[in-house]
């Protein structure tokens, strides 16, 4: 019974355990590097991209195995947006964001429109985006500076919304702010994670051994407050951190817990029996590409705050990176099934690797051929899984 | 007597936590007809996959001795090279090939990796002409119907140089009269000598072609009735199936009053979503009392389930026209919310294709129709959406460990079960049942039935769609006959008998 109880455990958090082993591997292989406070920092920093896309692109996923190709040149469309009105044009900061979320809007309503309700094929739709954008956003950095590059250097108060750390300290110094929201962090899930349980058995449902529960806090707690104590040391709180958390929170209360959220699951599961029960599936498939478009316009505003600069290689391969994020995650490529919990596992995983193989020295040509390998052995091991699981 | 063909003996086989097959024991007689019968998860279909290689030699116990050897399959091939030629349920024809292309996919004619195509359209025209098929076997698949199709696989498996021939289901997406002819090919094939195994839910059909009747209940035979010997009645078979007699196959309903009218419907035509110019449902006039069960008896094709389709709102069809009245009052339903907040109901004849989310679990599917219901300003209230859930499963008794289970595991009864109980959570006034108990065992039959009582006697009106002639006659307080997109006829319940019904049909095809 223990030995069952145990296998799975080991199944239900496989991809946890696997971002564990492959952490500890790259720590082993870059002689402790991988462990040092800098890439606890450069993790999530270099990596924040990867958890908004891939938000989104979980959104058109459930759907129905629905990507989008364009949201990488569309990050590189809209860097070059966002470099010509701030700094060449000279608008102010607010108004630029204002603008550039417009844009993303109005792409989103376009692409919407023209998957939901003129039914194109969302691959080819995006594809036609994936091309044009990019082409568009070289064009419009040529034709804006002599370097295909412009430089948001300047732009302190847009730098310091999106790149950047909160209240940061000098790199010697433990940050206390940090440290004091490390342990918040760490109330609120134990309380949580407790009251849900109490809940549960009040109300008579299955519920988690306690020791069960414990084990879980007490490792959860354990990896935020290294996390926070390593990001202590390495300056304090990155600014995209708190931008991830927000719309992983946000996403994640959407897709457990409202009627909306459900109808994207449904709608992967079986279009036709959820039109028939009075949902207007058009309407949601229409939703998933307007938020995926508004999520990639912060995306945008991400990217171009880390690197200072819009230009034209901005976004290259990210649609690749966030659906990797989400296979990897456990989103099921056929739509219905998936979270974002496994998304963000996925999307560490995919950092870990990233950042892992950079600080081996790895060439870059290999490194891709590295996450195709771990992409792939991803999803055959979910199908091999469900398939021991189904009995038939 | 004749030779004994077939022999399966002490066949078991075990899944992980269930034995599907215990100890069972079969015999074929060269050239009968064997009916193999039984509830849905008896072990029929399990039994004929172990017999034609689908589960190879070493997953089971027991020996299938055919032709006096004893065989080991190890897959479908090693059967079929032996003449055993299974057609499944399921059509499994590649629509957008031709009939030629199908019938001798994975048997191409021709040298090896170049297929001869004069070759294989003339032994395909040749096989063919063998079911009755005029048809070239260089049309498409997928511009011939379903009736058609299911004869193609007839001639697929004869290419294969069949001599047992297992149809499992044969008749399942057909209707009356391709049905009928497809029995009687089967007669005459047996007049040629071939022996064949039929596995269906059609009674009828069973003792209209049976040589023998072999019943199988949970996992093992159960009896062996020989038709020739013995008198054969269905309700003989029933017994045998279920292990009890079901005195009445429909449970009996008090007469309630009929109340005013719920809904009307007034010359109401619907045109093809595709085929813009083509009348699937032509000028059609119904009502439906409050308390009242109002049949709709037409067969395949006749234009049913579009109908049903249009008026819940518009979820089929072009250039609707007409006029819906629900309690008296005029509506124009232009989408199925529309439709639901009328309070009509429409539970589709194809649980899986548009009924439920199968990846999902009982609870989301109890719930889709009726978000609302449980939840407040978009937020589920995830402890209700329980409730309901575990309160529809104790009202339908649908069984299932948890109302966490996925809707995909459960048998086709249970499914129905949780369809149903979606659109009751609507709490609709109007329910409109497309093919109820289409697939289902007998048991789980009478139980949709008796639910169909309650809802009666609740005041609610109920349109029932079926093909199932004494399944329209034992339900129905009121008949409508439909042929053709064309309402043909309407009889009381009382009045109507199975021949009065089927001459409305003949005659109104008649008629043109």
């Amino acid at each position: 019974m223990a030995n069952k109880n145990l296998t799975s455990v080991l199944k239900k958090n496989a991809m946890l355990i696997v971002l564990v082993l492959v952490y500890i591997f790259f720590t082993a292989m870059t002689g402790g590097k991988m462990f040092e406070a800098m890439n606890f920092n450069a993790l999530i920093t270099q990596n924040a991209y990867v958890f908004v896309l891939a938000t989104g692109m979980l959104m058109c996923m459930l759907t129905g195995g629905n990507i989008d190709l364009s949201c990488g040149s569309f990050v590189c469309f809209l860097g070059a947006i966002g470099g010509i009105l701030m700094t060449v044009k000279k608008v102010p900061t607010g108004a630029a964001i204002l603008v550039m979320l417009l844009v993303g809007v109005i792409y989103g309503c376009v692409l919407g429109f023209l998957i939901a309700f003129v039914d194109v094929p969302p691959w080819i739709a995006t594809l036609a985006g994936y091309l044009a954008f990019r082409g568009w956003g070289t064009a419009l950095l040529s034709a804006n500076s002599t370097t295909g590059s412009i430089s948001l250097a300047a732009k302190k108060d847009f730098l310091g919304i999106f790149s950047g750390k909160l209240f940061s300290t000098p790199a010697n110094k433990m940050n206390m702010i940090c440290m004091a929201v490390g342990i918040i962090a760490c109330v609120v899930v134990v309380v949580v994670s407790f009251l849900s349980r109490a809940n549960k058995i009040k109300k008579g449902y299955e519920a988690e051994s306690f020791t069960a529960l414990l084990i879980k806090c007490v490792l959860s707690v354990a990896a935020i407050m290294l996390f926070a104590y390593k990001l202590s040391l390495a300056g304090g709180l990155p600014t995209v951190l708190v931008w991830v958390a927000i719309i992983v929170l946000i996403y994640n209360f959407i897709t457990s817990r409202t009627t909306l959220g459900r109808y994207f699951y449904t709608i992967g599961g079986n279009r036709e029996a959820t039109r028939l029960s009075g949902v207007d599936t058009r309407m949601i498939m229409f939703l998933a590409y307007l938020n995926m478009a508004v999520l990639t316009a912060i995306t945008t505003f991400i990217v171009t705050a880390r690197f200072q600069a819009a230009n034209s290689q901005a976004g290259t391969y990210y649609e690749m990176d966030a659906i990797a994020a989400c296979v990897v995650g456990g989103v099921s490529a056929y739509g219905g099934a998936g979270n974002i919990f496994g998304m963000v596992i996925g999307a560490t995983l995919i950092g870990v690797i990233n950042l892992g193989m950079s600080l081996m020295g790895v060439d870059a040509n290999w490194q891709k051929v590295v996450k195709g390998v771990v992409l792939l052995s991803a999803v055959v091991f979910d199908i091999l899984a469900s398939k021991k699981n189904s009995v038939k | 007597m004749a030779k004994e063909l077939l022999k399966m003996n002490q066949i078991t086989k075990t899944f992980p936590g269930v034995k599907a097959l215990d100890n069972v024991n079969f015999s074929v007689e060269e050239g009968e007809i064997h009916a193999l019968v039984g509830e849905n998860g008896a072990g029929k279909s399990t039994l004929m996959n172990v017999l034609s290689g689908i589960y190879p030699y070493g997953t089971y116990e027991g020996d299938i001795i055919y032709n006096g050897e004893v065989c080991k399959f190890q897959k479908i091939k090693d059967s079929e090279e032996k003449g055993i030629v299974i057609i499944h349920q399921e059509l499994a024809l590649v629509p957008q090939m031709s009939i030629g292309e199908n019938m001798f996919l994975g048997n191409e004619r021709g040298k090896k990796n170049a297929i001869n195509w004069n070759e294989t359209y003339g032994e395909a025209d040749k096989y063919l002409k063998m079911v009755g098929l005029s048809e070239s076997s260089r049309v498409l698949v997928k511009d011939i119907g379903t009736g058609k199709q299911q004869l193609v696989e007839i001639a697929k498996a004869l290419a294969k140089h069949a001599k047992l021939l297992i149809l499992d289901e044969p008749t399942s997406s057909l209707n009356e009269t391709d049905s009928k002819a497809l029995l009687d090919l089967m007669l005459e094939f047996k007049k040629q000598g071939m022996t064949m195994i039929i596995i269906t839910h059609k009674l009828n059909e069973v003792v209209y072609v049976a040589d023998k009747i072999t019943v199988v209940r949970d996992g093992s035979t159960v009896e062996t009735l020989d038709c020739h010997t013995m008198e054969i009645s269905e309700d003989r078979i029933i017994r045998g199936m279920v292990g009890r007699e079901i005195t009445n196959r429909f449970p009996k309903r008090e007469a309630i009053d009929k109340g005013e009218i719920n809904m009307e419907v007034k010359d109401w035509t619907v045109y093809h979503p595709v085929y813009t110019e083509r009348k699937v449902v032509d000028n059609v006039n119904l009502n439906v009392r409050k308390g009242e069960v109002v049949g709709i008896y037409g067969l395949m094709g006749a234009g049913r389930t579009e109908l049903a389709m249009s008026i819940f709102g518009k979820s089929y069809g072009s250039s609707i026209s007409g006029v819906l009245k629900i309690n008296g009052k005029e509506v124009d339903l232009k989408n199925p919310r529309a439709a639901i907040d009328e309070k009509l109901a429409y539970v589709t004849e194809d649980r899986k294709g548009n009924g439920l989310v199968l990846s999902n679990s009982i609870k989301v599917n109890t719930s889709l129709a009726n978000m609302k219901g449980v939840s407040e300003r978009g937020i589920i209230d995830a402890d209700k959406e329980y409730n309901v859930a575990e309160e529809y499963r104790d009202k339908l008794n649908t069984k299932t460990p948890s109302v966490e289970q996925n809707v995909g595991n459960l048998s086709g009864g249970n499914q129905q079960k949780v369809l149903l109980a979606k659109w009751m959570y609507t709490d609709p006034d109007i329910l409109i049942l497309d093919e109820p108990t289409r697939g289902i065992d007998v048991g789980a039959k009478y139980e949709i039935y008796c639910i169909i009582n309650d809802l009666v006697r609740a005041g609610k009106s109920v349109i029932m769609i079926s093909s199932e002639l004494p399944e329209v006659l034992g339900m129905s307080d009121r008949i409508y006959i439909m042929n053709e997109g064309k309402f043909v006829g309407e009889m009381k319940a009382d009045e109507a008998t199975q021949e009065k019904i089927m001459s409305c049909i003949l005659q109104s095809g008649r008629g043109k």
